[in-house]
């Protein structure tokens, strides 16, 4: 038992879930008010603003030791706040890019931010936790929330299926997770990883056989929420049908949290798994990438071809999971963070046009936008490049961590495979900003004209965080493989 | 004389950008100012690389070398510096640059603003590749000069065919860096694993003592990207494609510098970097190099179309550059380093004065001419000038850089340069052929006769190309003495590894042919 004061003196550490459960609880009761009701005004405002507390206090726990929380179920360490910062950042930008087009939809708009901000609170509840009991809780937490988000615009029969589908999925996915957690219960006799790392260590397994199947089971449970070849069948579906800020959440968002929990599982918890199966992980990874990006390929659908490439860079991410080092792990957070930007910024483009044509995700309704309307245009070009992994942006400097950790690890080969695969994405992204700048000759009807500040400002961020991720990258990376000495 | 104590190379590389800002802030409409902000800007920026010719010590060392730490954790620093090799294409590229802006004046009336931005900040980027002394930074720049060109061919090109050519010519090379990219991250690590010392400064690079099977794979991971750059057969067919194309300017760069930085590659990294596999492979790289002359030249002997003509006599020249520095003999090298100059001035010339006669007849159809010297005289005559430098007449640039060329793979095997000289004969009668085809005869069409000469505009931006057709042609000791010193410490390094002695005889026919024009 903890006593009140300790309680509350660890409530601290646990200050970013708190704020952001609080604020959805705050748009609950006060959108009971039919005036609010409306407009989505109010929603969005108290998320923002909830969003923004909680940012604050990270500044205040960065400099805490770290130290676990709640009789060990939860650590307040670099890793999880700079994971946490990661998520905040997504669900601010998310908030901002929803403002218009969620509205449109007719989705219950105040529940919709009240949603995102439980499943962001989810999330960071994840990636704090180290243990496996509080990691299914916090998975369940952010799924429940994104399972009626991804179906909120309840109208659209896309939504409704991909929902229904995502939903099914997840329940098997969640069970094979919690399956899993039974059988390294039962080899090790506790889910507290740190515990589970000493007791796989000194080899006081009583079961080889029943860890083996516990950590493959949890493989396939995070695998799934990762969306990792062959367990990725649900995602570009499930990406088409949600609306598209939560598609962008999803990208990002959870594959930040299922990342961490993989990096404390197989990482920290079972580090001789990360080597045993390392010629399993190392196919995962070739698979990831080169059916994401083959498929991408063929994509007519921006946001189908953006669901697809976002498998493609999860399998970029998995290549410094092979590698598995301090500096192959720091690569991740690096990467996650950089992902957050670029992808968030190109799904808020998208966002941006959807408003401006009414719900067309055509390749081709983004023909000529780069002559109509330049700056987005330009914002456009740039988060495809740092997709690309060009330089002066984000998306190179990432690519190029986690490409060097592998070769620091031997893994050239895998290195190689995958710079091929880059080339391979070149293709379908240019084919985005090759349609943007041509001309085209009908005209376009435009419903709205009038873009949002509110996208605007989401933009601006990615824009930012984009570039100088890319051209000042040293201080973040540094952070980033710091925050991994767990 | 004195050293200049001053981030010159920098104020260089990034001057283009306070054009970009200019021309940023102009109006769309205004389309004369912002045509003059990029002239001027480029103008100014040849005018300030001027001192670094004439401050420039005949050594082998780095000049105007700049350091600052970048990303010192992974010993990343901006590190930049020029020595004989890079000077002059450093020139090439700040000469070249207000010539293309004077020669779309009236090529390209759409978007005007969009591509003077793009094209001063393709500038920074190329002079970038040629100052970088760290792998990083290298890349960076490499990777850099991507989307600029590729807007170009995309944005300004012939309508046609233009995404198809965009494209083709954004995957290939971006295929190529990626493996560039594998290369130098195996090399990093391989550098601290050695040395403990974790950085891409190449300077530290090349003195590392690699073993031969590593070079061979770090051979293979450069080459491909800078064989693609070239472009080396068989990784040439994106270049007729990208050229035909691209607006005239975008040509003219391509040719001039683009290609230039394949060549260069292999001269700074592939063979100080990797000496012995170098070696190893000079025979493959010569066949390909002679693979490349004969089949361009074969290629140009067919094609209908002027500008793809000169595309493929690039492939062709590009070859006898790669079997010059694949010679790895001093003749062999100083050749294939003022053929890469020579080929920029005359087939940017070429380009530009087939970008000028498509303004007037918008076509580029060999057929569609014929009899133009009658109504074109100034035209005719200065098109003759440069299609002989191209052929490689003697008293103008081309012929020294083939003749230098020709010694060095008659040096390394006799046979090199027998079917090397094939190219030559079969240069001769392509742009021959062609001239008398475009040129001579009777005026076969009737909107021929009235086509007008050159304007001043045209000819003032032509002849400074010929001011240095003929200079490099006449006395070339002054662009070949900045890059001995630079050269000689290569060739010593082979010398080292073939355990040969100096070879005097060969080194006297260099001074033969200098002392003869100096």
């Amino acid at each position: 038992m903890i006593s009140g004061i300790q309680y509350l003196k660890d409530s601290v550490g646990f200050l970013p879930f708190l704020i952001l459960v609080v604020s959805g609880l705050i748009i609950l009761l006060g959108s009971a008010e039919t005036a609010r009701r409306e407009s989505g005004r109010y929603g969005s405002g108290v998320a923002i603003v909830g969003t923004l507390l909680a940012m604050f206090s990270l500044y205040f726990l960065y400099g805490l030791k770290k130290r676990a929380l709640f009789n060990d179920m939860l650590i307040i360490d670099n890793f999880s706040l700079f994971l946490t910062a990661t998520i905040l950042i997504a669900t601010l930008v998310v908030i901002l890019i929803s403002r218009n087009a969620i509205a449109k939809d007719g989705a219950e708009i105040n529940e919709y931010y009240m949603l995102l901000l439980f499943s962001s609170a989810g999330m960071i509840l994840m990636v704090q936790s180290i243990n496996l009991i509080m990691v299914f809780l916090a998975l369940e937490i952010f799924s429940l929330g994104i399972y009626v988000l991804v179906g909120i615009t309840k109208q659209k029969k896309v939504s409704t299926e991909a929902s229904l589908k995502y939903l099914l999925l997840g329940a098997f996915a969640a069970a094979f997770f919690l399956y899993g957690l039974t059988y390294i219960y039962g080899a090790t006799g506790t889910l507290d990883l740190i515990k589970i790392a000493k007791i796989v260590s000194e080899g006081q397994v009583t079961s080889n056989t029943y860890l083996v199947l516990g950590a493959s089971l949890v493989l396939c449970g995070i695998a799934f929420k990762i969306a990792l070849v062959p367990f990725h069948m649900w995602t570009p579906d499930v990406y088409e049908g949600a609306p598209t800020p939560i598609t962008a959440y999803m990208a990002v968002g959870v594959k930040a949290a299922a990342f961490a929990v993989f990096i404390r599982v197989f990482g920290h918890a079972l580090p001789k798994f990360n080597i045993e199966w390392n010629t399993l992980l190392w196919i995962l990874a070739v698979l990831t990438m080169t059916v994401g990006n083959i498929c991408a390929l063929l994509q007519d659908s921006l946001k189908r071809l953006l669901a697809y490439s976002s498998i493609a860079h999860a399998g970029y991410i998995f290549v410094a999971i092979v590698a598995g080092s301090q500096y192959g792990y720091g690569a991740i957070l690096y990467y996650l963070l950089v992902y957050t930007f670029m992808n968030l910024g190109a799904f808020g483009v998208v966002v941006y046009v959807e408003n401006l044509l009414g719900q067309k995700d055509n390749i081709d309704s983004f023909k000529g936008f780069g002559f109509r309307r330049p700056v987005i245009g330009l914002c456009m070009a740039v988060f495809l490049c740092s997709l690309m992994g060009l330089p002066p942006t984000g998306g190179f400097v990432a690519k190029f961590a986690v490409f060097s950790s592998a070769i620091k690890a031997g893994y050239v080969w895998l290195v190689i495979i995958g710079v091929l695969n880059s080339a391979v994405a070149a293709y379908y992204y240019l084919k985005v900003i090759v349609v943007m700048y041509t001309r085209s000759e009908t005209a376009v009807e435009v419903i709205s004209p009038k873009g949002s500040i509110y996208n605007g400002i989401g933009l601006i961020i990615s824009l930012a965080g984009t570039l100088m991720l890319g051209i000042l990258p040293h201080k973040v990376l540094e952070i980033a493989i710091k925050a991994v000495s767990l | 004389m004195h050293e200049l104590n001053f981030p010159i190379l920098s104020l260089i590389t990034f001057f283009p950008l306070v054009g970009i800002i200019l021309i940023a802030f102009t109006e769309r409409e205004d389309e004369y100012l912002q045509k003059w902000i990029a002239f001027w800007t480029t103008l100014i920026n040849f005018i300030i690389s001027l001192p670094l010719f004439f401050y420039f010590k005949d050594t082998a060392k780095f000049q105007f070398v700049e350091k600052i730490n970048w990303i010192p954790s992974f010993g990343i620093s901006y590190h930049v510096g020029i020595d004989g090799i890079s000077l002059l294409l450093v020139l090439l590229t700040t000469f070249l640059c207000p010539i293309c802006i004077a020669a779309c004046w009236s090529d390209i009336k759409d978007k005007v603003k969009e591509f003077l931005i793009c094209f001063l900040f393709l500038e920074v980027s190329m002079i970038g590749v040629f100052c970088a002394l760290d792998m990083f930074l290298f890349y960076i720049f490499w990777e850099l000069m991507l989307i600029p060109m590729f807007l170009l061919i995309l944005v300004w090109g012939a309508p046609a065919r233009r995404r198809y050519a965009a494209i083709k010519f954004f995957l290939y090379t971006m295929a190529g860096s990626m493996m560039m990219l594998v290369g130098i991250l195996v090399l990093y690590f391989y550098n601290a694993k050695v040395t403990g010392e974790y950085t891409f400064d190449l300077l530290k690079l090349m003195k590392l003592d690699l073993p031969f099977h590593l070079q061979y794979w770090l051979f293979l991971a450069f080459g491909i990207a800078f064989a693609i750059k070239v472009p080396m057969f068989p990784f040439h067919t994106w270049l007729p494609d990208a050229h035909t194309e691209a607006p005239t300017v975008g040509s003219v760069i391509l040719a001039g510098v683009l290609l230039k930085m394949g060549t260069y590659g292999f001269v700074r990294f592939n063979l100080t970097l990797f000496p012995n596999a170098s070696v190893y492979f000079m025979q493959l790289m010569a066949i390909l190099a002679i693979i490349g002359i004969i089949y361009g030249a074969f290629m140009c002997l067919v094609q209908k179309d002027l500008k793809r003509l000169i595309a493929y006599s690039s492939v062709s020249h590009l070859g006898f550059v790669m079997l010059g520095v694949f010679a790895l003999n001093m003749q062999g090298l100083s050749g294939g380093l003022i053929q890469m100059i020579n080929h920029g001035l005359s087939t940017g010339a070429l380009f530009l004065l087939v970008g000028m006669i498509y303004e007037r007849r918008h076509t580029r159809l060999i057929a569609e001419f014929g009899g133009l010297a009658k109504p074109l005289p100034m035209f005719a005559t200065l098109f003759m000038i440069v299609t002989l430098s191209s052929i490689g007449l003697p008293g103008l640039n081309g012929f020294i850089g083939e003749f230098l060329i020709m010694v060095g793979a008659f040096r390394a095997k006799w046979w090199f340069g027998v079917l090397a000289a094939t190219g030559v004969i079969l240069a001769a009668w392509y742009m021959l052929w062609m001239y008398q085809r475009v040129m001579f005869g009777k005026v076969t069409k009737k909107e021929n006769l009235n086509i007008k000469d050159l304007v001043p505009r045209e000819i003032s931006l032509l002849v400074p190309l010929i001011v240095f057709i003929v200079w490099i042609g006449v006395h070339p000791n002054t662009f070949l003495s900045k890059m001995e010193p630079s050269i000689k410490q290569i060739v010593l390094k082979y010398e080292k590894i073939n355990k040969k002695q100096v070879d005097m005889a060969g080194i006297n026919i260099l001074k033969i042919i200098k002392g003869e024009r100096s």
